[in-house]
């Protein structure tokens, strides 16, 4: 296996898009991503699209080769691939075009996510997201996806006396970040009584504590990290790329406030990268629901379990501490359109790595973490990048 | 849902039926055509032999849901709580009978069989179990039906009682 860089990234907004097709955002994404990594489109060996539910959304299957068709590329014949796994399909596309160019079996790949989600009605499209819990044993019973992040959260509150405010601080910290992003859905900044006090969406979890339903593409330029200086001043490695499954439904889980998905994926990808989490200066962790990011950040060892709670009421990761978490705005106020996820969370760590962040910029950051969830953890991706000086 | 889609997995919502592993004795909810905690995994195949649920359980954790799944708009605030069942398995389901502020972690419950949804006013309508507190002797609504026989299956369907 060969050593794999980003060469070039891309985004659109995220948000309410609706001037913009499905079609249109991902090819803006794309050719961002290769303009910005200089390379001619001949060049590319194919592209990997992560999407969790066009169909569901847009009546639209098969959407690899659309995307590649109007990208103007249907004349090179590439191979274009679709990939979904749920809210983690843009981190898992990322993982496959990685493999595909670690293992040289492609030189050059562009990874995009997109989705579309607010061509349906918002009842219509939290039936659609509720499906990546599992259908038959927990959605027919009444249960929602957030409903089932708060039975997470009440029973982490149980254990370790976490506290409301807690989970609130999460948000409030993602929308005081996102006011910075110019690309981000919600630019307001929130107060942890609003955030505390906003409307119960499944007890203990407000509308505040959960991101947004949005449209959005991202996409990034992989090739080998050899000779990667052709493409891009700086070249960001990545270090680690690593998946790992649990049960499908939560009641199925070991511990019900741990996503061993996310340990394991979060063990081997330091493991891969030769890291601990103390290297990390920056770090984008999923937090569709507050208590998603609270947990994660257990889960990956950057707080001993049980301490989330209290690291979220001092602040550690949101700048007071070695790793700084966050600083696209996360799901909650950078936005959630699930394909396009994870793929977004790789090109904030990488305009952080190459110090192009402008106002949201942690100084020095060489090291960056993402981690992205499908489902209730059913699925967790853990990829880190790190800066060639 | 298509009828059949809801239809073939009745022996299970309606009655708990699982599966127990007859290499470890791991009983599971619902029934598993391999056993996953069994260290001898390929060795259960074939061995999972039917097992029937007692119903009873305890709430492990809950929420009470505010925006509700589809077809359940008219009972909220509803009580949503993963149960730990008395033989081992853990099952997702509503609590009923009690209002939603004394759903506790802990709390005792019987399985109860239940009108879940219906898919709009002609749609089919389905049935299952939720969750009830488990009443003390000579309380509550099932009071004086101790002395019944047991019916086979852990729940029985009674069309009086399938209200949500």
């Amino acid at each position: 296996m060969r050593d794999v860089a980003i060469l070039g990234i891309g985004m659109t907004k995220f948000g309410e898009l609706w001037d913009h097709s499905f079609r249109e955002i991902g090819i803006e994404a794309g050719f961002q991503a290769l303009v910005d990594g200089k390379l001619g489109s001949h060049d590319l060996g194919g592209l990997y699209l992560g999407n969790m539910a066009s169909g569901a959304f847009l009546e639209q299957e098969h959407i690899a080769p659309l995307i590649l068709d109007y990208a103007g590329l249907a004349g090179h014949h590439l191979p274009a691939i679709r990939v979904e796994a749920g809210g983690a399909s843009g981190a898992m596309a990322l993982h496959e075009g990685y493999l595909a160019v670690a293992s040289g079996a492609y030189d050059f790949v562009v990874v995009g996510g997109a989705e579309k989600m607010t061509d349906v009605s918002d009842t219509e499209a939290a039936r659609i997201v509720d499906a990546t819990a599992d259908t038959e044993w927990e959605l027919v019973f009444g249960a929602t996806l957030p409903s089932l992040w708060a039975m997470v959260a009440r029973k982490h509150m149980h254990e370790y006396g976490t506290r409301r405010e807690d989970l609130a601080a999460l948000p409030v910290h993602d929308h005081q970040m996102a006011s910075k992003n110019p690309l981000a859905h919600f630019r307001n900044k929130v107060t942890l009584d609003q955030v505390v006090n906003s409307g119960m969406v499944a007890d203990p979890l407000g509308l505040l504590d959960c991101a947004p339903l949005s449209d959005g593409a991202a996409a990034v330029l992989l090739g080998p990290l050899e000779g990667a200086r052709k493409y891009t001043d700086t070249p960001v490695k990545i270090a680690a790329s690593q998946v790992a499954c649990d049960t499908m439904a939560l009641h199925h889980r070991r511990d019900l406030t741990t996503m061993d998905s996310t340990v394991f994926a979060g063990k081997r990808a330091f493991s891969q990268a030769r890291r601990k989490p103390s290297d990390v200066q920056v770090a984008e962790i999923d937090d569709a629901y507050s208590i998603g990011g609270l947990v994660a950040l257990e889960d990956l060892g950057f707080v001993a379990k049980g301490e989330g709670g209290v690291a979220m009421r001092d602040g550690r990761f949101f700048g007071k501490g070695p790793t700084q978490i966050n600083t696209s705005g996360g799901l909650k106020a950078q936005g959630r359109p699930f394909g396009a996820v994870g793929v977004a969370q790789v090109v904030e760590l990488v305009r952080q790595l190459r110090g192009e962040a402008k106002e949201r910029q942690v100084a020095g950051a060489q090291v960056g973490l993402a981690h992205n969830v499908g489902g209730t953890g059913a699925t967790s991706v853990v990829t880190v990048l790190e800066r060639m000086n | 849902m298509t009828i059949a889609r809801f239809w073939r997995e009745t022996p299970r919502r309606y009655n708990l039926g699982g599966s127990r592993c007859s290499v470890c004795t791991t009983v599971y909810f619902p029934p598993r055509t391999v056993c996953p905690t069994c260290t001898a995994h390929r060795q259960s195949l074939g061995k999972m032999e039917p097992f029937q649920l007692s119903g009873e359980g305890e709430v492990v954790t809950f929420s009470i849901v505010h925006e509700p799944a589809e077809g359940f708009e008219m009972q909220v605030p509803y009580a949503l709580a993963i149960v730990k069942a008395v033989e081992g398995p853990l099952l997702t389901g509503q609590v009923v009978n009690v209002v939603p502020e004394e759903v506790k972690i802990g709390l005792k419950v019987h399985a109860t069989f239940r009108k879940l949804r219906e898919e709009g006013a002609a749609g089919v309508i389905h049935y299952g179990y939720k969750f009830a507190p488990k009443e003390e002797a000579g309380t509550g609504p099932r009071a004086g039906r101790e002395a019944e026989p047991a019916p086979t299956p852990a729940l029985s369907p009674d069309p009086s009682r399938a209200r949500a």
